[in-house]
């Protein structure tokens, strides 16, 4: 029954606030949680957010090499990005977690104690008595972990655990996606699912483990006096050069698309079908990389959050310097002297992977410093590939081989000694370049840079001649010249019968396998 | 006698090509997308860095079938709606044609292509 006025709200109204006081006053005397528990918990939100961001960039590199292949090709190109996430979730979730991270709890938390949930993984809870057996170790030296196989051991209660598997996941997917681009438009399908497993489950764990996991390259610093030891924040190394050095293996041993190089030596420009995707996927990219850099603190907490803070802002402006230089690059000194998209998006992406590795350690003139080399070099290494007559059709050697190169040596010149970073790998000191003072830091570097291309690159080589050998790596040449989509996705990425089958004038025709491409 | 106009030209030229030609009083014409190439033979073109001959340049093709006494109007106002001067302009053919037939109501030849207000009636009005 509709009363009047207002005087129908008092009961209600009288209700409500009792219950919120008497709420109140029951909850004030359980105990909350302590200073540590949500330093924890802020940590762990701050991985998995930054994680999530992080998962977003495989969109960016389907973008980006769907756009700069050919559209006879999109089905089998999309699927590849898209495929490998997937495979090499299972992948590492068998092995590859426990091969890179079965150690860490091993070696850190000796070299951990410097400061109390300062550094990773203690950043993100107790852990002890996990991610603590190492399969291969020499001392403190550690070669392959051997703990966390399937996330088994107790992991399912551990919130730390579970943060920390589902980051280092989605790095490792980002250095596996890297190869289906250096190989993108004669790759079989086959080929590209035994790589997903090879990189999720071999080859990045492995070396990965040396720098992340607590292995013998992070401790450079304890063992040989090398500065930090090999320092590598978000993954120049781990993730970028790795990646590269994969994708360089497969291209070499795959050989150039049919009709790239002329017997004469001369190379044939074979376009991308949509920029505007590529540049999408290039936003995207950069988008994700706001999580991928800063989140690498692991830990918004303490000298985390500066770390963090640090990182992301050096990301964008390495990012922005690296897009300028490409773009400068081509407009003055290219061959056609125009300001070229393509190359411009390369440069972005450069700047990026560059300053993955020393985002944390150095200050912004530093950042806008190594973007802007990273994005000359890109231009510059586009050439060289071609003059090798290596076939990359969407950049991804230049991008992030010689830019993970390039990332990792920088920190040894630009780390400035910041004091969020004492402490790092077990080293009392900061993190310091040569231009500040720090001599023997850009040795680790180059230890791991020499790691990375002697065994990752090495082995890969190895895998994609074993491939080869077993005709499981190129697709067929008549595949090749006609579109991959058909005869290895057998559906067409870009329709052409859709209209036919839904109803129009036109008499029902078979699928047009027949396609130049673009041109 | 009828004949048929190929008229090759310019894609951003077609607007003003089709404006002209109704204005004349030539309406009915089929427009092609198509691709080709002169005696240029292409464009040059360029990704990342390397040049490539882009020789599959897109035009815009016009079919015009009409009598014999109105081509010359017809391809003087093609022409002068479609010249900018540089080259890509385009090209125009001219064929004879043997018969034209309206489907709808089964006329022949020179009846299948008269229409109120077209280019014959308006010169028998002056």
């Amino acid at each position: 029954m509709r009363k009047k006025g207002l005087r129908w709200l008092v009961t209600p109204v009288i209700a409500m606030i009792l219950m919120f006081t008497v709420n109140g006053i029951v909850a004030a005397q359980t105990s909350g949680p302590t200073t540590d528990d949500l330093a924890t918990s802020t940590n762990i939100m701050w991985t998995l957010i930054t994680g999530f961001l992080v998962f977003f960039m495989q969109g960016g590199f389907a973008l980006v090499e769907t756009g700069f292949t050919r559209s006879k090709n999109v089905a089998h190109t999309m699927m590849m990005n898209m495929m490998v996430f997937c495979i090499g979730a299972l992948g590492y979730w068998l092995v590859g977690f426990a091969f890179q991270f079965g150690g860490v709890n091993f070696t850190f938390p000796a070299i951990g104690k410097i400061a109390a949930l300062s550094f990773a993984p203690s950043t993100l809870g107790d852990m002890t008595g996990h991610l603590d057996k190492w399969l291969i170790r020499f001392g403190q030296t550690g070669i392959l972990g051997g703990d966390g196989f399937l996330l088994t051991r107790g992991v399912r209660d551990i919130s730390g655990i579970l943060a920390f598997f589902l980051f280092q996941m989605v790095f490792m997917d980002t250095a596996a996606t890297i190869p289906t681009g250096a190989m993108a438009e004669r790759l079989k399908f086959t080929g590209f699912v035994l790589m997903g497993f090879w990189v999720s489950m071999v080859v990045y764990p492995l070396v990965g483990g040396w720098v992340w996991g607590g292995g013998w390259l992070a401790n450079l610093g304890r063992t040989a006096g090398l500065g930090n030891g090999a320092v590598d924040f978000a993954g120049s190394g781990v993730v970028h050069m790795i990646g590269g050095a994969v994708a360089l293996a497969g291209a070499v041993v795959i050989g150039p698309r049919i009709g790239r190089f002329n017997p004469d030596g001369t190379a044939n420009a074979m376009p991308g079908h949509n920029i505007p995707m590529g540049v999408l996927g290039t936003i995207i990219l950069f988008f994700g990389w706001f999580g991928f850099n800063p989140g690498s603190s692991l830990a918004f907490v303490g000298p985390g959050r500066n770390l963090a803070a640090n990182a992301a802002v050096n990301t964008l402006l390495a990012g922005g310097a690296g897009g300028v230089a490409a773009m400068l690059f081509m407009w003055w000194f290219g061959p056609t002297k125009k300001p070229d998209p393509g190359l411009s998006v390369n440069g972005i992406l450069a700047g990026l992977v560059a300053i993955t590795s020393p985002c944390a350690f150095v200050n912004s003139t530093g950042a806008v410093a190594i973007g802007l080399v990273a994005g000359v070099i890109v231009c510059l290494a586009v050439f060289l590939l071609e003059r090798w007559h290596i076939d990359d059709p969407v950049g991804a050697v230049p991008v992030h081989f010689f830019n993970g190169i390039w990332g990792l040596i920088s920190v040894g010149i630009f780390a400035d000694g910041a004091a969020s970073s004492a402490g790092w790998n077990g080293v009392d000191g900061p993190v310091t370049g040569l231009l500040f003072g720090g001599g023997t830091q850009i040795l680790a570097q180059l230890a791991e840079v020499a790691s990375i291309f002697v065994v990752v690159g090495g082995l890969s080589f190895l895998f994609f001649k074993l491939l080869n050998a077993v005709k499981l790596l190129r697709s067929e040449p008549a595949h090749e010249l006609t579109g991959l989509d058909v005869p290895e996705m057998g559906v067409q990425g870009y329709s052409t019968v859709d209209v036919h089958m839904h109803g129009s004038a036109l008499p029902r025709q078979s699928p047009r396998i027949g396609s130049m491409g673009s041109r | 006698m009828t004949k048929k106009i190929e008229a090759i030209i310019r894609e951003d030229a077609l607007d003003a090509v089709k404006d002209g030609l109704h204005d004349i009083g030539i309406v009915g014409m089929n427009i092609f997308e198509i691709r080709g190439h002169g005696r240029q033979g292409g464009v040059d073109m360029s990704w990342r860095g390397t040049t490539y001959k882009m020789d599959l340049l897109p035009k815009i093709q016009l079919n015009i079938i009409l009598s014999d006494n109105n081509v010359d109007k017809a391809v003087e106002t093609i022409v002068k709606a479609a010249r900018t001067g540089k080259e890509g302009d385009g090209i125009i053919f001219i064929y004879p044609v043997e018969d034209v037939v309206r489907i709808r109501t089964g006329e022949r030849g020179h009846d299948a292509l008269m229409y109120p207000g077209d280019i014959d009636e308006r010169k028998k009005k002056k």
